[in-house]
């Protein structure tokens, strides 16, 4: 497999996907730690995986109860919520337009 | 003795016994953070006095109200024949990571300015049930990223109490910091790659990561949700299990919390070690660093002392009657950085989508165009620089056309770390071992400033750690001695799934065997009136 580096171009994609905007000297600085972590990351492609070994997404098996039953419960007190929101109108969280919503 | 120094135990033993009250402690602990501590972080923090280098800056909020309601709830409990709790009376902090409701919660990120839950964390809760009492917020690195304290949106950041011109470690270093300066007995902190431990490490204080899942997450601000587990900080191993006993158990509000029995974590710790088998591995006596042109992994010893205090402790089990097995294999541990950068990346990046401006915390104060310009300007604004390149970095790995070389292997590179660990611990394979002991950390505190900003420098100083994470397996750190500089050594018992009763045996065991040697007399720095200028 190829050791890959990621390139100007993919940095300022990645950055308008994950709604960023960076300084140019905070830019710089990312993507040269974006490549180094990079180094690091390539030696799993260096790795003789075991041919029956598969892909674990918890080191342990889940020994939980589960998910709770999916039934609506409301929150005793919303008004405490909203009180943390940024701003509010009537009962509800308030943002600026969408863009080319009418 | 002061009450400060007194162990959780000895604090919960003498309040429940009406020799000193809730009120006494929490007042003495008070006086002492107002010693030691200094300012507090903010986020408009303007260096301007050179007696605040000398402090221990472990907190982002005090709650002294809250804690002083909380004692006054344990004295009237004891005055009225009612049972006050397992940690009666004793002062606690928790890492700011976890919700305390109407308190301000942070996480160390200016993106959660201002924000006060609804709701308070499980195991938060369950610390307050079992009649301690929160004393405040302490910091971290922002939203746990680092392993320094240093990149937390609250300055002053954490120092060592060993010597305030080094790291105290992290991401739980305000956690660690705050225990060591004997500012409270326990702290609450969180683990996802080494963060109880390596800070435990740093600052001479026993730090436990248990078996993922045998501590709720509810109302833990998710960094890596595979990877994640609160757990205790203590001055020793007994009050390490008496808080893991307070903690520990199912949780109906987080499903990945274990539905299997807890143990009685303070009972077990007198079996002893006679007949244990512990592991020591020559996959732990190095520091595996990448080359950044080949992406290879070149090889570094780890601090000479560090090694010499795990030959030690070997050698005082040995005398205890364990059985030191030698040359354990443990080929993958190597690749547990590398794995660690896919998966917590990728976790992380998808957790922090949700800070937008929009439902709570901060929203940038510029006019926008429009909601987009509104998230981007406050995620800009809201957001360090560690923390942006967690998600950059996440959203990369699993992005279409890379994830089957990165996130797809890294899973398959953990299934193999845990197998490794799995064959170490199998009672019918070669090696049959009860716990693995190995070093907390490859180095003891580094200089503050000398590896903050080099991202992987400061990720592989989680080497010794990382792979208990991705096994889910329980691990804890234990002081194991100083260096030349009187630095604190940590030593690290890795067990099987939820046996946190056999490496806090074996933790304490060597504790107790080794309560005469000359280096557990020396006190941190700031305690002792012995701080560097």
């Amino acid at each position: 497999m190829s050791i890959s580096r990621i390139n100007p171009e993919l940095f300022h994609k990645l950055v308008g996907l994950a709604a960023l905007e960076l300084t140019e000297d905070e830019g710089a600085y990312l993507l040269t730690e974006m490549n180094n972590q990079l180094s690091s990351v390539n030696a799993l492609l260096q790795v003789p995986l075991d041919e029956d070994i598969q892909p674990t997404l918890h080191g342990i098996q889940c020994q939980g109860a589960g998910p709770r039953a999916d039934l609506w419960q409301p929150f005793p007190t919303p008004g405490e919520i909203l009180a943390g929101a940024p701003e509010t109108e009537d009962g509800m969280f308030a943002v600026p337009d969408v863009k080319g919503a009418k | 003795m002061s009450l400060n120094q007194l162990s959780a135990s000895e604090v919960s033993a003498r309040v429940r016994a009406g020799e000193i009250s809730a009120r006494e402690v929490l007042e003495a602990s008070l006086q002492q953070i107002h010693a030691v501590d200094g300012c507090s972080g903010s986020l408009d923090y303007q260096p301007n006095d050179p007696a605040e280098e000398q402090k221990v800056h472990a907190f982002i909020r005090l709650t002294e109200d809250l804690a002083r309601s909380q004692a006054d709830e344990v004295d009237r409990k004891l005055a009225e024949g009612e049972n006050p709790g397992i940690l009666a009376g004793v002062p606690v902090s928790i890492k700011d990571i976890f919700t305390l409701h109407g308190i301000e919660t942070t996480a160390a990120s200016r993106i959660l300015w201002n924000f006060k839950p609804p709701y308070t964390a499980t195991p938060v809760q369950k610390l307050i049930n079992a009649g301690a009492l929160i004393l405040g917020k302490a910091n971290l690195d922002e939203f746990t990223f680092g392993s320094s304290n240093e990149s937390s949106a609250y300055q002053p950041a954490p120092v060592n109490p060993w010597d305030p011109t080094r790291v105290p470690g992290g991401s739980s270093g305000g956690s660690t910091a705050s225990v060591a300066a004997e500012e409270v007995a326990l702290s609450l902190g969180t683990d996802t790659g080494g963060s109880i431990r390596q800070p435990a490490a740093f600052c001479g204080v026993v730090g436990l990561k248990p078996t993922y899942g045998r501590v709720s997450r509810y109302g833990l601000m998710a960094f890596s949700s595979s990877l994640d587990c609160p757990g205790p900080i203590a001055r020793n191993v007994s009050d390490a299990a008496l808080m893991l006993q307070a903690i520990a158990g199912v949780d109906p509000k987080d499903s990945t919390s274990s539905v299997l029995p807890t143990s009685n974590y303070i009972d077990a710790l007198k079996e002893g070690v006679k007949g244990l088998r512990v592991g020591l591995s020559p996959d732990y006596a190095h520091l595996y660093y990448p080359d950044f042109e080949t992406g290879e992994l070149a090889q570094e010893s780890i601090q000479k002392e560090i090694s010499q205090a795990v030959e030690h402790a070997a050698s005082v089990l040995a005398d205890l009657g364990a059985e030191i097995v030698e040359n354990v294999p443990l080929p993958n541990a190597k690749y547990g950085i590398p794995t660690y950068f896919v998966v917590s990346r990728v976790e992380a990046a998808s957790n922090l989508h949700r800070f937008d401006g929009v439902k709570y915390g901060y929203r940038t104060p510029v006019e926008v165009e429009d909601l987009q310009d509104l998230i981007r300007r406050t995620r800009a604004e809201g957001f360090g620089s560690q923390v942006k390149l967690r998600i950059l970095m996440g959203m990369y790995l699993s992005s279409e056309g890379f994830a089957a070389n990165y996130y797809q292997r890294a899973l398959k590179v953990r299934a193999m770390i845990r197998r490794d660990f799995e064959r170490a611990f199998d009672p019918n394979g070669e090696h049959r071992l009860d716990v693995i002991l190995t070093p907390t950390t490859a180095t003891t505190a580094f200089k503050r400033n000398d590896v903050f900003g080099n991202t992987v420098r400061m990720q592989y100083s989680d080497q010794m750690t990382v792979s208990a994470n991705h096994a889910g397996i329980p691990a804890v750190s234990i002081p194991g001695g100083l260096d030349a500089n009187n630095l604190p050594i940590g030593i690290q018992f890795i067990g099987p799934d939820f046996r946190e009763d056999l490496i806090l045996r074996a933790g304490y065991a060597y504790e107790q065997a080794t309560q005469t040697e000359a280096w557990r007399a020396i006190r941190p720095a700031v305690l002792s009136q012995e701080v560097k200028k």
